[in-house]
């Protein structure tokens, strides 16, 4: 079964380019600008957008987007919403692959297989589920599959050699590589030393592999982009945002430029970057 | 519940980590090569004399064990029904019954090469057994505890930095015990290469639950020997608090094959299982939180609600995998004190024993308060006097002098 994750990185593979990869928070300052923003994404440069899915105790998060989750708690946001914000999006645009990421349990509690029937139908390609590893694929990973929709799995620096061909196992879409030990929004991670652990991971799959977590500029995104198949931003969009919005945390005009204008400088710099050779 | 009964309720987990549907690792990949290792780790402790003889050294002449299997004499006349014995963790070193696991776990620590422990605290009584223990071994020591909790339970903040440890005070979140451990996992993500996580209470990602229950069964095996000792048989009831439910797991594990001995677990019920409380059985239902698939105080949307106890150490969303299971099951029934009943059985405890109990165990009391006269006078029933007080003085204090909350 090809998804929309698919067919994108076979376009962006023949054009010789990584793709850009950006994650922002469902209903994040407001479930109505939230649509807005995620509409902007693509016209800006985003080649695969990754929705998060709030949740209260997101562990594996930094304070930014933690603060974004709540916020859209606040603001009414919900599992059911967030599908219903894919929906809408997917009015104007069926090719831009959504993946949404978060935590198991919104996920458990709605019902598995509700769940994936609902996210198929609304426009969901993909799924990253950070408290998922494969030890717990029968949950929601070898249903995911079934269901058609790609299971993205994180590897990191602690995957090694020996463990990377179980994480690899039922992954499908792109292998999401984690450059850090860490919590989203981190320090930026030594790219010599990503550019290895691609290459590592490379080895063992013919996945596209995107980097993630420390990627916070347009430099940044290029020098990943030139070792890696897409680089992930999400922090620093989550922070633009948050630095648009009022003193009670409410959507401005400002907001969905703010959005819209990082995004297509950082998308600048991922189309910057060395072309890559198609055959890779 | 349509659950078969198993044929022993002691043999659990599945190699996977489960007790039934509950526990399981649902940890971030990161996470997930170090609980291997960990799992690895403990097999081979758990096989080595050593180890174990080791540790015994340790529990009799550093912790003070055996702690006292105590016949509560003017408690059991007040009540008028079963004859009380407590179960005196609170005596053991560090003043709860924190310590057993501690020490195992940093035994483990050890014998993983790791140098850097990590804790979430809520009472601060692990946060206060880790602080002890890294500094009796060189260790360094790092505390996360809710700004909440660090706010009531002052003379806990000041006994870690006493020795040592440094404390986080946790702002996200409710700023409780559920953000201190949100909190602990995020710097054990960072900090994985040389960092051992010591999880204080029998929930979390396998092999904790089990690890944590075995290195604590020790207060059930000498509740058994000492009964048998003083009475010659089996007790007819077990009472324990709960919020992870270490303490109760602890004391319950080795009876729970022991069909005639009826358990009651007591988590808290706050301000009334109507209103705010943190009882996760009596108000929640199966999630996925912090590791482990388990009861949770949650949403409709699955978002984690905020728990709420007068007891800083009960004030937690969730309970461990296994009591899931064994409510499941129904080998143990579980039941809740309101804040106010915990306050009561603190004070009688106090004044009737001269045994002053942490707000913890004081829930276990007030359930006893509640069972023991219903019971005949033959009746042996065993609490688990988890922690002492001291701690809660300053916060009791207040209360009663101002009633306020």
């Amino acid at each position: 079964m090809t998804t929309r994750i698919d067919t994108r990185f076979a376009e962006l593979r023949k054009q010789g380019r990584s793709a850009f990869v950006t994650f922002l928070m469902a209903g994040d300052p407001d479930p109505a600008t939230s649509l807005e923003i995620i509409k902007a994404l693509p016209k800006s440069g985003a080649d695969v957008i990754e929705i998060g899915m709030p949740f209260t105790d997101p562990m594996a998060d930094g304070p930014s987007i933690q603060a974004a989750g709540l916020r859209a708690l606040r603001a009414g946001m919900t599992l059911k919403r967030t599908l219903e914000l894919v929906r809408g999006f997917r009015k104007d645009d069926d090719a831009t692959p959504i993946v949404l990421m978060g935590y198991y349990n919104p996920i458990y509690v709605y019902g598995v297989d509700k769940f994936l029937v609902d996210a198929k139908s609304a426009g969901v390609d993909g799924l990253i589920i950070v408290d998922l590893p494969p030890e717990e694929d029968d949950e929601l990973c070898l249903p995911a599959m079934k269901a058609g929709l790609n299971f993205i799995r994180l590897a990191t620096p602690t995957t090694d050699d020996k463990r990377l061909p179980a994480v690899l196992a039922n992954t499908s879409g792109f292998v999401y590589y984690v450059s850090i030990t860490g919590i989203t929004g981190a320090a930026a991670a030594d790219s010599s030393a990503v550019s290895e652990a691609v290459a590592r991971i490379k080895r063992h799959t013919k996945l596209p592999v995107c980097v993630g977590f420390g990627i916070r500029t347009p430099e940044a995104a290029r020098a990943i982009a030139e070792k890696a198949d897409g680089s992930v931003v999400g922090t620093a969009l989550v922070d633009a945002l948050k630095n648009s919005l009022d003193a009670e945390g409410r959507a401005t005009a400002k907001t969905i430029n703010a959005v819209a204008e990082l995004t297509a400088a950082l998308a600048k710099g991922v189309k910057d970057a060395k072309a890559k050779t198609a055959a890779e | 519940m349509n659950i078969a009964k198993p044929n022993s309720y002691r043999s659990g987990p599945d190699e996977r980590g489960h007790f039934g549907i509950f526990g399981g690792r649902f940890v971030a990949e990161t996470l997930m090569p170090l609980i291997l290792d960990l799992e690895k780790a403990y097999t081979a402790a758990k096989a080595d004399p050593a180890f174990q003889a080791e540790m015994n050294g340790y529990l009799k002449n550093y912790v003070g064990r055996p702690s006292p299997l105590y016949f509560a004499e003017r408690l059991t006349e007040h009540l008028g029904g079963a004859k009380i014995y407590l179960k005196r963790e609170e005596l053991n070193h560090t003043g709860s019954h924190k310590v057993n696991n501690v020490l195992g776990q940093i035994m483990l620590a050890r014998r993983m090469g790791k140098k850097r422990i990590i804790a979430e605290t809520g009472a601060g009584q692990h946060g206060v057994a880790t602080a002890t223990l890294c500094a009796r071994f060189g260790l360094e020591c790092v505390v996360y505890m809710g700004a909440v909790d660090v706010e009531r339970q002052q003379p806990n903040v000041i006994r870690m930095e006493m020795l040592g440890a440094k404390v986080f005070p946790v702002q996200s979140g409710t700023r409780t015990l559920k953000d201190a451990m949100n909190e602990a996992l995020r710097d054990w993500v960072t900090n994985v290469h040389n960092t051992f996580y010591c999880i204080g209470t029998v929930a979390g990602p396998h092999p904790y639950p089990t690890l944590v229950r075995d290195f604590q069964s020790i207060i059930g095996h000498e509740t058994k020997a000492q009964m048998q000792e003083v009475e010659g048989r089996l007790p007819d009831s077990l009472v324990a608090c709960i919020g992870g439910g270490s303490n109760a797991m602890g004391l319950f594990h080795p009876f729970l094959d022991d069909p005639s001995v009826e358990i009651f677990g007591v988590e808290a019920a706050g301000h009334g299982l109507t209103q705010l409380h943190a009882a996760s059985i009596a108000g929640g239902r199966p999630g996925v939180l912090h590791g482990n698939r388990t009861y949770l105080l949650m949403d409709a949307d699955g978002q984690i609600q905020d728990a709420h106890s007068i007891s800083a150490g009960l004030d937690y969303p969730g309970i461990g995998p296994e009591h899931s299971w064994l409510h499941e099951v129904g080998r143990v029934n579980y039941l809740s004190a309101t804040d106010d009943e915990a306050l009561a059985a603190f004070q009688l405890l106090s004044k009737l024993e001269g045994i002053i109990p942490a707000l913890e165990p004081a829930h276990a009391i007030a359930k006893v308060m509640e069972l023991a006269p219903k019971r005949p006078k033959d009746h042996l029933m065993v609490v688990n006097l988890s922690g002492r007080g001291d701690k809660d003085v300053p916060q009791v204090g207040d209360i009663l002098r101002g009633k306020s909350k």
